[in-house]
């Protein structure tokens, strides 16, 4: 039994607070996001593949007091293995990665991506020197990360398992400019 | 007078244009550099697996108020294309020093395909691209990449010749 994952994305960002900051992977993740409710504090991505969790690290780094949840999907995180060993080795205390995973490329097709193989994402994480990660495979599961999330004060993973439905796409900004400045903004800072 | 060893200069033009996070893959010319910022507090050095990441971070660091800097040698040049097309995109501030193998002195060929390429390819990527090759004028340089990169909010690369840098010694 696996999640929704629009109502998974919604119980994530729920009273999120003005100290969250969430950065989704290029494609159906950042559609989910777009779908709970947009906020300037959302650093949508239409492209960059590989890079969320990086941006995530290198806002977490540049936030200690904020908390970044990089909420992205499982051929996203598959082109950028390597940063779960680059966060592995820096540990900042804010930041989540939390992966919706479906076992496919949805936004090209549904070729089946290696997760449906023998590739153990949170087992990945652990070895890259995570210490907590957790799988999510039901609405229990789910609750319990949104807890997390919220009391977030350890370098978090978190693979959530998804249905491979594809919702309508729900289209957020595009103008990556726009994302920038109204993301900065929203921080205080010179846009 | 003598200048300070360029390694010193790109140091001290890293703190004073405040940048607090720098990405790297351990690279031999960078190593000076490397272990002034790690044994620095005021700045977070970050062990990449490849070099792209550091363009990521970069753009997270931007994000969040803070300057991030990027360090590789030449071969790492092609492994950012993608991620630049994000600063591109974004008008994202990237700073990358580039230690150039596959010219002066090389003695390895498989560095030539991809360090012949750094300057073009840089350039097709949107980036202003310098060159430094002598010492004394690894700071003008370095201080012009960092007004364009942070205050025009542009993709600057300064490549950093291999004859500044000197020869690899191969065997001992």
């Amino acid at each position: 039994m696996s999640l929704n994952r629009r109502a998974a994305m919604a119980r994530l960002v729920a009273g999120r607070g003005d100290d969250l900051l969430v950065v989704p992977g290029l494609g159906s993740t950042t559609w989910d996001l777009a779908a709970a409710g947009d906020d300037p504090r959302n650093f949508y991505m239409w492209g960059a593949m590989g890079g969320t969790a990086m941006i995530g690290l290198g806002l977490a780094l540049a936030q200690p007091d904020k908390r970044v949840a990089v909420i992205t999907g499982d051929g996203e995180m598959l082109m950028g293995l390597g940063s779960l060993g680059t966060i592995g080795v820096q540990k900042p205390g804010n930041l989540a990665v939390i992966v919706f995973d479906n076992a496919v490329y949805g936004e090209t097709g549904g070729q089946p991506s290696h997760t449906q193989n023998d590739v153990d994402l949170v087992a990945v994480a652990r070895a890259c020197g995570i210490s907590a990660c957790v799988d999510v495979r039901d609405e229990a599961d789910l609750e319990d990360l949104a807890a997390r999330l919220k009391r977030l004060k350890e370098t978090l993973f978190a693979r959530v398992a998804i249905n491979a439905d594809e919702p309508p796409r729900v289209l957020p900004e595009k103008d990556g400019v726009e994302l920038k400045q109204r993301f900065r903004a929203a921080l205080g800072l010179k846009a | 007078m003598s200048v300070p060893a360029w390694q010193d200069q790109l140091f001290d033009t890293i703190k004073r244009a405040g940048i607090s996070q720098v990405g790297y893959v351990p690279d031999a010319g960078h190593t000076r550099l490397i272990e002034r910022c790690k044994a620095d507090p005021g700045i977070c050095d970050v062990v990449l697996t490849t070099e792209e990441e550091g363009v990521a971070l970069a753009a997270g660091a931007w994000l969040g108020g803070a300057r991030a800097a990027l360090l590789m040698q030449s071969s790492g040049a092609g492994n950012c294309i993608n991620m630049l097309s994000l600063m591109r995109t974004c008008r994202f501030p990237m700073l990358m020093f580039i230690t150039m193998r596959g010219e002066w002195e090389e003695f390895n060929p498989w560095q030539v395909p991809m360090g012949s390429i750094v300057d073009p390819v840089m350039k097709l990527c949107d980036a202003e691209v310098y060159r430094a090759s002598e010492p004394g004028e690894v700071k003008g340089i370095a201080e012009r990449a960092v007004r364009q990169a942070y205050g025009d909010e542009r993709i600057v690369a300064v490549l950093l010749s291999q004859q500044l840098i000197g020869k690899k010694v191969w065997t001992k």
